[in-house]
C-alpha cells in the first residue's frame, strides 16, 4: 500500500492509440518526492537531446506534487513539464487549482503524454477508465466552451478539465493550458497543441492514504488555521489596492518605460472601485485556506478570474488603465494566451511597427486605436494569421524571422524567454545569480525566501530576526543583521541566499505546494507557511517515510542538478546565462562574470555550468555522469569552476 | 399510541453563508478523512457528506449536506433564480437520490448521510466548519421543545435495511456490511 502517492501514472502515447496505467518504484519517490523531480527524470530517461520538442517522441507530463490531494493545505500544483520549442530546454510550468487533486483521487500520481494524434482528440478519465476520445468538434473551441462541452459531453460535473484554447491548437509559444480558474501558462500549451490533444477530462473517486493518519491530521489542521490567520502569505494583489510597486518599478510597453511617480491615491481609489464592481468574490484552490483569484464580470464579457501580476500586464504592455485589463483578459485567456509572455509580443510588434521594421503592410486593416490593435493582434496570433504567424514564435522568435533590425527590439528575454519588465539602476549580485542561472526562465520562480531589501530600523530589523524561523542555517540571521545596502553583501552570502530561493521552490514543486504559501512568500514579512524544519515532518507523517531536512535538503540538489545536466544535455552552457544585457543600467561585466564562477563552484558545477561527475555521484546521479560522458558534454575530469584555469585567468 | 409529552431537543444547524464560500473543498476533505476508518487514514471527497455545487463560470459556490436517501426522483423540478443567478434544479437539496449521484459510497453506491459528526468524545464543531476559514459554514446550537415520540428504532432499521436491500440486492448489501465492519 502506497500513502500519500497513488504508485500509479498513466502513460499514454496518441500516436499508438495506447493507454496503460503502470505501477512506479517507491525509492524514486524518496530520491525525488514528486512533481518537477520525477519529471525531469522521466524526460532524459525518455526523451535523447536530439529529439525536436514539436515531434511526436516529445512528451508532455502533468505531474503531481507528492502532496496534492492530501489533507496538506496549498499542495495542489501540478507540475506540466516538456521539452520546450521555444528554446530547445525543459519547460516547466505550474497549474494549481483542482486537476492535479484530481488525477490523484483517480489513482494517478502523474499523466505521460507521448506521441500526436492523427487529429484533434481529448482524453477522458474517470478513475480506471480512460478513453482517448474525439475532438474534432472542439476544434477553434475557447478555454470555456471547450470545458463546459466536455462536461457536458461526459454528464459529470465533478469533471475537472485541462484544455487548451486555439492558440494551443495552432502550436502558438505563448499558448497556455488552463483547468478553471488556473494555468499552466508558460512554455507547455504549444506541445499539447503539437500533440493535438485539445483536452485532458480526468475524475476520480478513489481514496488517498496517509500514513500516520492522526498525526497528520493534527499538523495539517494547524497549519490550515495558520495559514489563514498569517497576512505574509497568499497574495497581496487579491486584496490591497495599492499596487504602487508594479506600476511604478515595472516598465511599460515593450518593458521599456518607467513611471516613476504614476500611482496617486486618486487612481487607487478609480481602480479599487472598478474593481469591486465588477467582482463577484474571491475564489480558491484545493484544500488551500488563502482565496487569490478574483473572479469578475465585466460589462459584454464571460465570467472570468485572474490573479497576482495578471492584473497588470495587459494595460501596461498598452499604457492603459486597468479597465483595459479587464476586459481584454477574458477574450486573451479563452484564446487560451499566457498573460505575461503575451502582451509583451504585441508591444514588441507596436514597437516594430513605429520603428518602420514592420509596416502598416504588415498590418492590414489594423485599427489605430492601440486597444483595438491588441484585439487585432490577439485574433491574428491565435489563427497564424499574416503577421500573426510571425509573432507566434514569442519575442525572440518573431525579432529572428524579422530581422532588418528587430533583433535589437528583443532586449527583454533570457534563454529567448520573455522575462519581467523590471529595469533598474544599479546591479544586485544576488538577482544576477538568480536571472542569469533560473531554468524555469522567470525570477519569480526562483526568487522569495531572502527580502529583496534590508530593514534599516535595528529594532525593526531584530525582531524580523526574531521570528525567521524558516532559515535553514542561522548565518542567515547573520547576514540579514549586517546588511545595509540592497547590492551589498558578501559574494558567499549572496551565492548562499540565491540557492537557498532556489531550494525552496525546487522542494515546492516537487510536493506540490503553491509558492504563495511558501517558497515565493519569505521575500515579504519572513514568516512562510512551509520551510525546510516542517517539510520533512510533513512528508514523513503524509508519505511514511522519514525525511529530515538534510536528506530534504539533498533532494533539493539532487532535483535541480538533474534539471541542469537535462538542460547541459540540451545545448545549455555558460554564455547563455545572461539577464537582459539592460536589466540594470549600470553593469561590472568582469565582476558579475567572476560571481558566477564562484556560484557554479558552490552548485559542484564546471566552469561551464555543467555538473562534474563527482557531482553527480554524489547524488546518486552515476547514470547521468555516464551518459554525459558517453556524449562526449563530460570527460570525467572535470574540476569545479573555481579550480579550472580558466577562472585563474579571470582573476587575473 | 404515542405519548405526548413535551421535551427539549437540541437542534443543531449548520449556517451556510454561499456568498463567503470560495470553493477550496476543505469541508469535503475534512468530512471524508473523519469518516474514514481509522479516523483520517485517508480522504476522497467522493465519500464525502457535504459537497459544494460549484460553478465558478456562474458564480455559483454552494455546500450542501447529504440528508436523506431516497428511492424515488422528484416529480418536476426547480429552477431558483436569486439575485439574478440561476441555479440549478437540485443545487439546494440534500436527498441522495437516483437522479444525480451525490451523496452514494463510490464501492458500493450506498447512500451516505451527514451524522454531524458524531462522536465519542464529541468533537466541538462538526468537521466542515472546522474546515472552513471561511466562515462560511457556521456551527449554531438551539434548544427547541419538541413533542416526544417513543422511540421504535429497531423497527426503522428492519424498514431502512429491507429498502436498501430491494435498491441494491442483497449481495451488495452483504458485502458491503462486510466490508465496513472489518475496517
Amino acid at each position: 500500500m502506497r500513502y500519500a502517492e497513488t504508485g500509479f501514472q498513466l502513460e499514454v502515447d496518441l500516436s499508438k492509440g495506447s493507454i496503460d496505467i503502470v505501477e512506479t518504484d517507491q525509492r524514486e519517490t524518496e530520491s525525488l518526492l514528486g512533481g518537477i523531480g520525477i519529471n525531469a527524470k522521466l524526460l532524459y530517461d525518455r526523451v535523447p537531446p536530439e529529439t525536436d520538442p514539436w515531434s511526436p517522441d516529445n512528451l508532455l507530463i502533468f505531474g503531481n506534487g507528492l502532496l496534492n490531494g492530501t489533507c496538506v493545505p496549498g499542495a495542489n500544483r501540478v507540475s506540466v513539464d516538456t521539452i520546450a520549442p521555444v528554446n530547445g530546454l525543459m519547460g516547466h510550468s505550474l497549474m494549481g487549482g483542482f486537476f492535479g487533486p484530481e488525477m490523484k483521487l483517480a489513482g494517478y500520481d502523474r499523466i505521460v503524454i507521448r506521441g500526436e494524434a492523427p487529429d484533434l482528440v481529448y482524453l477522458a478519465i474517470h478513475n480506471d477508465k480512460v478513453e482517448i476520445r474525439d475532438a474534432k468538434h472542439l476544434r477553434g473551441r475557447g478555454m470555456v466552451d471547450t470545458q463546459r462541452l466536455i462536461k457536458e459531453e461526459l454528464n459529470d460535473k465533478g469533471v475537472w478539465v485541462a484544455a487548451i484554447g486555439p492558440a494551443g491548437e495552432n502550436k502558438v509559444i505563448m499558448a497556455s493550458i488552463d483547468c478553471g480558474n488556473s494555468s499552466a501558462a508558460r512554455t507547455v500549451g504549444p506541445v499539447m497543441g503539437a500533440k493535438k490533444l485539445k483536452a485532458i477530462a480526468v475524475r476520480g473517486t478513489r481514496d488517498v492514504y496517509l500514513a500516520h493518519p492522526a498525526e497528520a491530521w493534527e499538523m495539517c489542521s494547524r497549519l490550515r488555521k495558520e495559514l489563514d490567520a498569517n497576512p505574509n502569505v497568499g497574495d497581496w494583489m487579491a486584496v490591497d489596492e495599492d499596487d504602487s510597486f508594479h506600476h511604478n518599478n515595472f516598465s511599460w510597453g515593450n518593458a521599456r518605460t518607467r513611471q516613476k511617480n504614476y500611482w496617486s491615491e486618486g487612481l487607487e481609489e478609480r481602480w479599487r472601485n472598478l474593481k469591486h464592481d465588477h467582482m463577484d468574490r474571491w475564489t480558491g484552490c484545493w484544500n488551500c485556506p488563502k482565496s487569490c483569484h478574483n473572479l469578475m464580470q465585466w460589462p459584454n464579457r464571460r465570467k472570468f478570474s485572474y490573479k497576482c501580476y495578471g492584473k497588470d500586464t495587459y494595460h501596461m504592455a498598452a499604457f492603459q488603465e486597468l479597465d483595459f485589463t479587464y476586459e481584454i483578459l477574458p477574450i486573451a485567456m479563452d484564446l487560451g494566451f499566457d498573460s505575461y509572455s503575451t502582451p509583451q509580443v504585441i508591444a514588441f510588434a507596436l514597437e516594430l511597427l513605429e520603428a518602420g521594421i514592420l509596416t502598416e503592410k504588415d498590418f492590414p486593416g489594423m485599427p489605430s486605436d492601440v486597444r483595438q490593435r491588441f484585439y487585432y493582434l490577439l485574433q491574428k496570433i491565435a489563427f497564424r494569421d499574416g503577421i500573426g504567424d510571425v509573432l507566434a514564435h514569442g519575442v525572440s522568435g518573431a525579432a529572428a524571422i524579422i530581422g532588418n533590425g528587430a533583433e535589437e527590439f528583443d532586449h527583454n528575454t533570457v534563454k529567448k524567454f520573455e522575462q519581467l519588465p523590471v529595469k533598474l539602476g544599479k546591479l544586485n549580485p544576488a538577482y544576477f545569480l538568480m536571472i542569469a542561472t533560473c531554468e524555469d526562465m522567470a525570477i519569480t520562480q526562483i526568487e522569495g525566501s531572502f527580502p529583496q531589501d534590508p530593514i534599516k530600523d535595528p529594532k525593526l530589523r531584530e525582531e524580523f530576526i526574531k521570528n525567521w524561523i524558516s532559515v535553514p542555517d542561522k548565518k542567515f540571521h547573520e547576514w540579514f543583521r549586517q546588511w545595509e545596502k540592497r547590492d551589498q553583501l558578501p559574494d558567499q552570502a549572496m551565492i548562499e541566499i540565491s540557492d537557498w530561493n532556489e531550494c525552496m521552490h525546487y522542494l515546492d514543486d516537487s510536493l506540490g505546494l503553491c509558492g504563495f504559501v511558501s517558497s515565493f512568500r519569505g521575500q515579504f514579512g519572513g514568516t512562510t507557511g512551509y520551510h525546510v524544519w516542517n517539510m520533512p515532518q510533513i512528508i514523513t507523517h503524509t508519505l511514511g517515510i522519514e525525511f529530515d531536512k538534510d536528506k530534504l535538503w539533498e533532494v533539493f540538489q539532487r532535483n535541480r542538478t538533474l534539471v541542469r545536466a537535462l538542460n547541459n544535455r540540451l545545448g545549455l552552457r555558460r554564455f547563455m546565462e545572461r539577464p537582459p544585457e539592460d536589466h540594470w543600467a549600470v553593469r561590472d561585466e568582469e565582476y558579475e562574470q567572476q560571481l558566477l564562477t564562484k556560484y557554479y563552484d558552490f552548485k559542484g558545477w564546471t566552469f561551464d555550468g555543467i555538473p562534474t561527475k563527482e557531482t553527480l555521484e554524489k547524488l546518486d546521479l552515476g547514470y547521468v555522469a555516464e551518459d554525459l560522458i558517453k556524449r562526449d558534454i563530460l570527460t570525467g575530469d572535470e574540476v569545479t569552476a573555481l579550480k579550472d584555469d580558466k577562472a585563474k585567468k579571470e582573476k587575473e | 399510541m404515542e405519548s405526548k409529552r413535551k421535551k427539549t431537543k437540541i437542534i443543531k444547524d449548520i449556517k451556510v453563508d454561499t456568498k463567503k464560500c470560495v470553493g477550496c473543498r476543505a469541508c469535503e476533505i475534512a468530512c471524508s478523512a473523519f469518516h474514514a476508518t481509522p479516523k483520517y487514514s485517508s480522504l476522497n471527497p467522493a465519500r464525502s457528506r457535504i459537497m459544494v455545487v460549484m460553478d465558478e463560470t456562474r458564480d455559483i459556490f454552494v455546500p450542501i449536506r447529504a440528508g436523506e436517501y431516497t428511492q424515488a426522483e422528484c416529480n418536476g423540478r426547480n429552477r431558483y433564480v436569486i439575485d439574478g443567478k440561476e441555479y440549478d434544479e437540485c443545487t439546494f437539496c440534500p436527498a441522495s437520490c437516483p437522479s444525480r449521484g451525490a451523496f452514494r459510497e463510490p464501492d458500493s453506491g450506498l447512500p451516505l448521510k451527514c451524522d454531524m459528526c458524531e462522536n465519542d468524545p464529541p468533537v466541538e464543531v462538526p468537521m466542515c466548519v472546522d474546515a472552513c476559514t471561511f466562515d462560511a459554514l457556521i456551527y449554531e446550537e438551539r434548544e427547541e421543545e419538541v413533542e416526544e415520540v417513543k422511540e421504535k428504532r429497531e423497527d426503522d432499521m428492519e424498514l431502512a435495511f429491507k429498502s436498501l436491500v430491494k435498491k441494491h440486492g442483497l449481495k451488495k448489501v452483504k458485502d458491503t456490511f462486510a466490508r465496513l465492519s472489518k475496517g
